[in-house]
């Protein structure tokens, strides 16, 4: 009886210790499978931006980011980006502050109603800006009536950038700031701390970096956006046209080394953008 | 409620919150119904059952579809490579994983069209081994949106399978269960509703996408002409009705889906709330 236990105790140990691995080929054929793909789908296109780019040397290369239409295109990428997240960072700090801290009615429609730009296909974030300030739109008769120019123009490009880059860093904020609770904020409160004091030095050191992801994602957005931007902008070349919108027109036009040196500067930011990412998750969850 | 006696600033925020929503988010939204309350039922019908318009509307879809799909099952095994086995160069593949989301979606079109155009270097190699041509087919609209599918995949299924219980594996093994068994009715059936949520995302995202396609797409229309497309040629030739009526109806689905999926995760949490 005794010895029968231990042998079948033997047996499932075997049986469990085999059932929980997968056996050897399956796992480097997935690992393989996986390799494979990843190097296929996103190794390969990364490294044939800097073939193309510099297919023609180093010369070609700078003399294409050097024209003057390449260099108005990243003046207005980053004009753009420097309007447009920090607006949407203040209202992500705003929106996180009033949904975290306090209860309200309607706070999970809120709560979707900020995700939904999320939802809508950037051509149609393009259209509605047109639909509004374009010749036929609400507002075109006025606006042209004065003067101002929204639509095929810079200002457009701004406000489906806003639409587009909307949720970024609200979306960061919010589940980190439930998470935390806001006791420490009252203990700061009920020493004596003002309101903006408590938001300085308690608040702001324990989001800043979901905060800084959230920028982070929110400017690589901002400065990569093409089918909303490529709705409102006109593609007026050295006047509307961003860095993405220079790649297509240059595409277009067979010029090969003006596309994607153009398009070699908009890869090393999203590299630059998954690097520091990389380092934030790091950061945030040593917090 | 207690603690809104204590802190401050909830009149100020709300208001911002709920200004800069409204200007940014709403009223530029509103214009598609408004715009699109002006037209008649007859006209607005007219417009979505055009023969264009039907075909724009079966090529987004399928592709997506096919493309999500793909995109599932590459995306499950990567995500199930990168949690459960260790090989050198993880760290590094799993950062690679969310280029897409990072990349601009121009410089994608643009990569994958130059890499599977006829005298590219895979669509040279696809050409003469296969005699498959990739770009400017519907194929090649697929190819790009399995790239950009591809992270809402691994980045959903991933979390799922990192906190799966590992002693459930135990369990069904101690009582006999082959490691084929344990796969594919403990592990698996636990780790479907995300898998589902990815797809589905990715889905939705494919239906709208716009900056990768075009490229690579041909862009003829009842063969490879997006729905995406087809509201900006309808704009350009200034046919704003018509636009707005294919995009309210693509706006509709995408707001069906985005409820299909928050109705998976509410499954999905059921599911693993229960066991």
């Amino acid at each position: 009886m005794h010895a029968n236990v231990h042998v079948i105790s033997d047996a499932t140990g075997q049986a469990h210790f085999k059932a929980l691995h997968d056996p050897f080929w399956v796992r480097w054929s997935l690992v393989g499978v996986a390799v494979g793909f990843i190097v296929l789908f996103l190794c390969v296109p990364l490294g044939l931006v800097l073939y193309q780019a510099f297919s023609k040397g180093w010369q070609a290369y700078w003399t294409a980011l050097a024209q003057p239409d390449a260099i108005a295109a990243m003046q207005l990428t980053l004009v753009v980006a420097l309007i447009t997240v920090p607006l949407n960072t203040v209202f992500g700090i705003a929106a996180a502050w009033a949904i975290t801290r306090f209860e309200f009615w309607g706070k999970s429609l809120l709560t979707t109603l900020i995700d939904l730009p999320f939802s809508v296909s950037p051509v149609i974030s393009g259209l509605i800006f047109v639909l509004m300030f374009g010749a036929q739109g609400w507002f075109g008769h006025w606006f042209s009536a004065h003067d101002l120019k929204i639509i095929f123009a810079v200002p457009g490009i701004v406000l489906a950038t806003l639409f587009i880059t909307f949720p970024f860093v609200a979306r960061e904020l919010i589940p980190l700031m439930q998470e935390m609770g806001s006791e420490e904020e009252e203990a700061a409160l009920s020493l004596g701390a003002s309101g903006w004091q408590t938001f300085f030095k308690v608040t702001l050191p324990n989001i800043k970096w979901a905060l800084l992801y959230g920028v982070l994602l929110c400017n690589a957005r901002a400065m990569g956006e093409f089918g909303a931007v490529s709705v409102v902008s006109g593609h007026i070349r050295g006047v509307t046209n961003t860095l993405p919108l220079h790649v297509e027109v240059s595409y277009n036009d067979y010029d090969v080394i003006g596309a994607f040196s153009s398009a070699s500067i908009l890869a090393s930011l999203a590299i630059v953008t998954l690097v520091l990412k990389s380092f934030l998750e790091w950061k945030q969850a040593r917090t | 409620m207690t603690q809104s006696n204590i802190m401050p600033g909830f009149r100020p925020a709300l208001a911002y919150t709920l200004f800069y929503l409204g200007l940014v988010v709403l009223i530029p939204l509103s214009t598609l119904v408004f715009k699109s309350l002006q037209l008649g039922w007859g006209e607005y019908l007219d417009i979505i059952t055009n023969n264009r318009v039907v075909s724009s509307f079966r090529v987004s879809f399928g592709t997506s579809l096919i493309a999500a799909l793909v995109a599932g099952v590459f995306g499950f095994v990567i995500a199930w490579v990168l949690v459960r086995y260790p090989f050198p160069g993880k760290r590094f593949l799993d950062a690679l994983i969310d280029l897409p989301f990072a990349l601009p979606t121009a410089v994608a079109g643009v990569i994958l069209a130059t890499i599977f155009q006829p005298s590219g270097m895979l669509g040279k190699w696809l050409m003469s081994s296969l005699g498959v041509q990739v770009a400017y087919k519907p194929l090649g609209i697929v190819v790009a949106l399995i790239f950009i599918g591809i992270p809402f995949v691994v980045r959903t299924v991933e979390p799922v399978l990192q906190e799966f219980d590992t002693t459930m594996e135990e369990a069904a093994s101690s009582l006999g269960a082959t490691r084929l068994q344990v796969f594919a009715q403990v592990i698996f059936p636990n780790i479907f509703p995300a898998l589902l949520t990815g797809v589905s995302l990715a889905f939705a995202r494919g239906v709208g996408e716009y900056g990768s396609v075009i490229f690579i797409a041909g862009n003829l229309p009842y063969v490879s002409e997006i729905v995406p497309l087809l509201i900006i040629t309808k704009l350009e030739q200034y046919q704003y009705a018509g636009a707005t009526a294919i995009a309210l109806t693509m706006l509709l689905v995408s707001f069906l889906l985005l409820l299909f999926v928050n109705l998976l995760q509410l499954w999905a949490r059921r599911r693993s709330g229960q066991i």
